[in-house]
This record gives structure tokens, C-alpha cells and sequence, in this order.
């Protein structure tokens, strides 16, 4: 067990508790990096996919693993950041980076803007106010036609930073960087705002609202600035997802796309920046584990191309029941009891990461 | 001019008069305390300074200031910190973070400075943590101070919160049964404690307290309430020899006279 003797209030701040932790995350870093030169097209564009899922996991992670407030709607964020980007780029003529950015700032209004009347809401009644949301815009996209090209879609044009091409079928090394780049530094945003006052704020209203109020937290104002800052980081996950996917149309953007994003996020592990990422790889992975368990069954057992309809999303249903289940905090939880129990050993006690619930709380003042 | 003063309050719930025109003030620097036997309206009394509950009519003055039209996250600014009957701490965080959370009415740092961890935002975070540890080391947190409060005993969870009250640098401080389902020791801690927060910090206290045992060591005055209205007040000696304060709590007088 490692113990840090602190002698400064930097350390209790700063980004990593020691050299080694830095030198681990240096070492992934490095590693995320070097990845296009090993990996063939094919798979650097399914690594990208685990980068886009990642920012539109974190984006959804400050607001429901963290402010405590659940969404059953962010396609329409991913929505919004992907026509918005198109839209500003091929009308407007704007460079890529200036219409990426605004892109994620325009969802992000559209976000507090929507979060103001949904937020006299709570629980089970945000989730289906939001579920309504995420309905409506597969609507909206169709009925607005002249902007949005309707059923047809969108074509993402090519991105040019700086005079460098950035297509994500003529350059995958160079689209895969670029969605590594906004991935670390949203990853980099969101640990900031963790250990200064809003994170600290958005937790407390977590885990008891009456308590927030009482030390001064504003529930309304930080919840609508949970919704503006998850939807603005969706927003360019959205905008990104539009480069990726090349052409897009409100099919994309459907409910299915909401609910597996909040299945991510509660696989990955709530309220931890790494549960988007635990959760982004395993989203990424299995549609490819079953295309390969599937050709692994044809090869074994004959019988031309099986194909089961709905698999997948049996199989997505399965592992979140499995979470819920056996693991609730996810794959961020297990690996931390993990830790917990290499750091203990062997005194780690089994019920040391249950939450005690025998006392009362005051619910009854909501 | 009182600290904080209470004018005439009614409250209802449905039919069910909880506080019927209570009055009282509280002076700089005291320890006030508010006795009574279950479902006096002690609490309600707490939710309605900290604005959780609305009175039907009355006033509610702190620094004569008035507290009803502000909502709930609007009090801890003006410097009146509480703790909860039933400790609402943030199970998740740890024993700092909660403190931590405390010092959220004097943040001055923007959003966006926040995300980006500007310099100015690190000055101030130091200065936060410099008056957490102030706290902590008041209050002798040091061995639980990264710890989770899912965790720890519920002793210290009371401190905990206590703390966090601290951490606001109130002028004021509410505290709802700061004693409860505390062990004896704990208890008599817990009395020097209040008194150093008065004596040593100079913040004033009302507290909520069945233990009269810390009731009469800690507490200038006493306020007696009894389905919601008040039976009395004064020092607590006077309280305690008070003939409806004894009828109040013991259910005296048919028995004994028949």
C-alpha cells in the first residue's frame, strides 16, 4: 500500500498523486499514440469508434454519473453537435476547428436552454422527459429538410486543419489523432473540473440535494450547468461521429443510440471518468466479439452465415443485467475493489465497498 | 439588534398546526437551546430558518435581514450553517470532500476557469483546503480525513457533518440533535466541542437537543416547545423548575393530583 506524505496543499490537487501514476498514464498516452502504426485501417477505425464513444461518455458521465440526473435522450445531443458541425462547415463555410467548437457550444446552449424546464424534474420523470426529447428530434431532423437534407442526410465534408487533410477513409491514422486529441483533452477537462468547486457541487447534489442546498449549492443553476457542459462535450462527440459514420441521417440518431450510451456508462462504472472509457471499449468491442464468435460457430459447426436477428442487443441487454446484478459500480468498481484488495492484502473485508444504507435519510422534505 | 428573530411564525402541514405563533430571538454569541418532547416542532423549526418549509405567516429576521424570501441555497451565504437529525452527508466523497463542499458559498472562480484549472483557481483551491484543515484539526478529523463516509462509525459521521457546518464559516450554526445516538464519551466530546465553537470561534448556536444532561451544560438559554407552541424560555435552570415544562415532559399533573 502506498502511502503519499503530503507536504503541500498542491498534493492533494495536483493530477496525479505520484511520479508513477504519471508515468503510467505518460506510458498509455504514448501508447494511444503509436497505435495507427501496428493496427491495419479496419481496426484503427474501430479504435477511433472507442475514442467517439468515450467523449460522448464522459459527456453523459458528468451529468448522470456525476450531477446525478439521468438521460435517456443524449442522441439528440449527438444530433445536434453532428448537423450543427456540418451544417456550420458547409453553409457557413467555416474551417473545421472553428465549426467543431462551435458546434459543441451551440449544444451545449441548446442543453441549459432544454435543462431549465426539465429540471423541476426528478428521477424516473427526467428520464422520460428526456426519453420524449430523444423522439422528438429524429422528427425534427426529417421535418427540417432544408438544413438537415431530411431522410437523404448529410454528407460530412472533408476536414482540413491547417492545410492537412483529415478524412477518415483517405487518412484513418490522421482522424484517429485528432479524435485522440479531443478525447484527452476533454478527459483533461473533466479531472479539473473534479477537484475545483462545480465537480464538488455536482456530486453533492448527487447524493443529497437537501444537504447541497443547505451548504449553498444552487440546484437549479448547477444542474442546467451539468446539462450545458455533458451536452456541449456530447455535442463534439456528435460532431465527430458525423465524420466517422460519412454520411448520416435521422436513422442515426435514434433512441437505441441514447439507451446504449447509458448502458455504457453503467457497465463502465457511474460516477468515474474511466467507467466512459471501460464502458466506450466494451461498446466497441462486442459487436466485433460476436461477428467473430459468429464466424467461429459457421467455421466449427457448418451451416452457411448464421444470423440471429436482435443479437447484439440481447447480448448488451445480458451484460448490463450481469452488472447490475453482480457488479453495480461497474467495471470501474471491480477494478478498484481489485486495487483495494492487492493494497490490503489480507485484510480486505468483503462488504468494505457497501454503501450503508440502515440510516434514515431525509427524503421526506423533497 | 438580534442575531436571528423568529416573530410570530405559524406553519401548517394540511390540518396539522406545527408551529403555532412561536416567537424568539437569538443573541451574538450564545448557545440558545430548543427542548421539547417528539413532534413539538423542532425540527419544522430548523427546515423553516433554512427555508425548506414555508410559514403560513410570521417572520423569520437574520441580522435583520429577511430570511423568507430567499430560497434554500440562499441562506448558507448570508452565514448560517446546519447539521441534520439524520446526518446528510455525502456518502460517496470522502471526509474532505464533504468539508470541501462547505466552502462552496466563497468560491469565486468561473466555470470556465474551472475546467481550464486556471492559476487563480488553484490560489483559491488552496485557500479552501488551508481552512478545511483548520476545521479538521479543530474538530481532530486527521485519521479519517481521506476516508469515505460510507465507512466510517456514525460518531464521527456527526462530527463529519459538524465540520462541514464549520467549513461555511457561518456566524451561525443550527444544529439538530448534535448529540443523538451518540455513546457517552461521544457525547461529552461534543460538549466541549459546542463550547469551543462559541467560546473559541465566536459562532453562535442553537441547537436542537433531547440530552438535557448537554442541554444544561453548554446552553445560555432554553426555549421549551410543545405541540408547537412555546411553553417557555430562560436560562436552563429556570426551564427546568418551569411547572408546564415538567407537565410538558412527564405528563404530571392528573396522576399526581388524583
Amino acid at each position: 500500500m502506498r502511502v503519499h506524505f503530503k507536504t503541500s496543499y498542491h498534493h492533494d490537487i495536483r493530477l496525479f498523486p505520484d511520479a508513477r501514476r504519471a508515468l503510467r498514464w505518460a506510458g498509455l498516452v504514448v501508447l494511444a499514440l503509436a497505435l495507427p502504426f501496428v493496427l491495419d485501417d479496419f481496426l484503427i477505425g474501430e479504435a477511433t469508434n472507442v475514442l467517439i464513444w468515450a467523449i460522448a461518455g464522459m459527456g453523459l458521465m458528468v451529468l448522470t454519473g456525476h450531477a446525478g440526473q439521468p438521460s435517456l435522450g443524449h442522441a439528440a445531443f449527438l444530433a445536434a453537435g453532428c448537423y450543427a458541425n456540418a451544417i456550420l462547415m458547409e453553409r457557413f463555410g467555416l474551417p473545421f476547428l472553428a465549426s467543431f467548437t462551435l458546434a459543441g457550444l451551440l449544444t451545449g446552449l441548446v442543453g441549459v436552454l432544454i435543462a431549465i424546464p426539465a429540471l423541476r424534474l426528478h428521477g424516473i420523470y427526467l428520464a422520460i422527459a428526456t426519453l420524449a426529447l430523444s423522439i422528438l428530434t429524429e422528427d425534427i431532423i426529417v421535418l427540417a429538410e432544408p438544413w438537415t437534407g431530411g431522410v437523404v442526410g448529410l454528407v460530412a465534408p472533408t476536414i482540413s486543419i491547417a492545410g492537412v487533410e483529415v478524412d477518415r477513409y483517405g487518412s484513418p491514422d490522421r482522424f484517429y489523432w485528432l479524435c485522440l486529441a479531443v478525447a484527452l483533452l476533454v478527459t483533461l477537462g473533466y479531472r479539473n473540473l473534479l477537484r475545483a468547486p462545480l465537480g464538488r457541487a455536482f456530486v453533492a447534489l448527487r447524493d443529497s440535494e437537501i444537504s447541497a442546498q443547505a451548504m449553498g449549492v444552487n440546484p437549479a443553476r448547477t444542474k442546467a450547468a451539468a446539462f450545458g457542459l455533458s451536452c456541449m462535450v456530447t455535442g463534439w462527440a456528435g460532431a465527430l461521429m458525423g465524420h466517422f459514420f460519412f454520411t448520416f441521417n435521422h436513422e442515426v440518431f435514434t433512441i437505441v443510440l441514447s439507451i446504449q450510451l447509458l448502458l455504457m456508462i453503467v457497465i463502465g462504472g457511474l460516477g468515474s471518468i474511466q467507467g466512459a472509457w471501460y464502458g466506450a471499449i466494451v461498446v466497441g468491442i462486442i459487436p466485433q466479439a460476436i461477428n467473430v464468435a459468429r464466424d467461429w460457430v459457421t467455421a466449427a459447426f457448418g451451416g452457411g452465415g448464421l444470423a440471429i436477428p436482435g443479437i447484439e442487443a440481447g447480448i448488451f441487454g445480458l451484460v448490463l443485467v450481469l452488472f447490475i446484478l453482480f457488479e453495480p459500480l461497474g467495471i470501474h468498481g471491480r477494478v478498484m475493489k481489485w486495487k483495494v484488495w492487492f493494497d490490503l492484502f489480507p485484510l480486505y473485508r468483503r462488504d468494505m465497498f457497501r454503501r450503508q444504507k440502515s440510516y434514515l435519510k431525509t427524503e421526506r422534505m423533497r | 439588534m438580534s442575531l436571528l428573530e423568529v416573530r410570530d411564525v405559524t406553519l401548517r402541514f394540511g390540518g396539522i398546526t406545527a408551529l403555532d405563533r412561536v416567537s424568539f430571538s437569538v443573541e451574538r454569541g450564545e448557545v440558545f437551546a430548543i427542548v421539547g418532547p417528539n413532534g413539538a416542532g423542532k425540527s419544522t423549526l430548523f427546515n423553516l430558518i433554512s427555508r425548506f418549509c414555508d410559514p403560513v405567516e410570521g417572520e423569520v429576521r437574520f441580522e435583520g435581514e429577511s430570511l423568507l424570501d430567499r430560497p434554500a441555497s440562499g441562506i448558507a451565504e448570508l452565514g448560517i450553517a446546519r447539521t441534520f437529525q439524520n446526518i446528510e452527508l455525502f456518502e460517496l466523497s470522502t471526509v474532505l470532500e464533504n468539508l470541501l463542499v462547505g466552502r462552496h458559498v466563497r468560491r469565486r472562480a468561473s466555470i470556465a476557469s474551472q475546467i481550464f484549472f486556471t492559476p487563480g483557481v488553484r490560489r483559491e483551491e488552496i485557500a479552501h483546503r488551508a481552512a478545511v484543515e483548520r476545521v479538521i484539526d479543530f474538530l481532530d478529523l486527521q485519521p479519517y480525513r481521506e476516508q469515505r463516509i460510507a465507512g466510517l462509525p456514525y460518531g464521527v459521521r456527526k462530527v463529519v457533518e459538524v465540520g462541514r457546518a464549520l467549513a461555511i464559516e457561518p456566524k451561525l450554526i443550527l444544529m439538530d440533535e448534535p448529540a443523538s445516538g451518540l455513546s457517552p464519551e461521544e457525547t461529552r466530546d461534543m460538549r466541549f466541542r459546542i463550547d469551543d465553537i462559541r467560546r473559541r470561534m465566536g459562532i453562535t448556536v442553537v441547537m436542537v437537543e433531547h440530552d438535557m444532561g448537554l442541554v444544561t451544560a453548554v446552553s445560555d438559554r432554553v426555549l421549551v416547545l410543545a405541540d408547537g407552541q412555546v411553553v417557555t424560555s430562560g436560562t436552563p435552570a429556570e426551564v427546568q423548575s418551569h411547572p408546564k415544562v415538567i407537565e410538558a415532559y412527564l405528563g404530571a399533573d392528573a396522576e399526581v393530583a388524583a
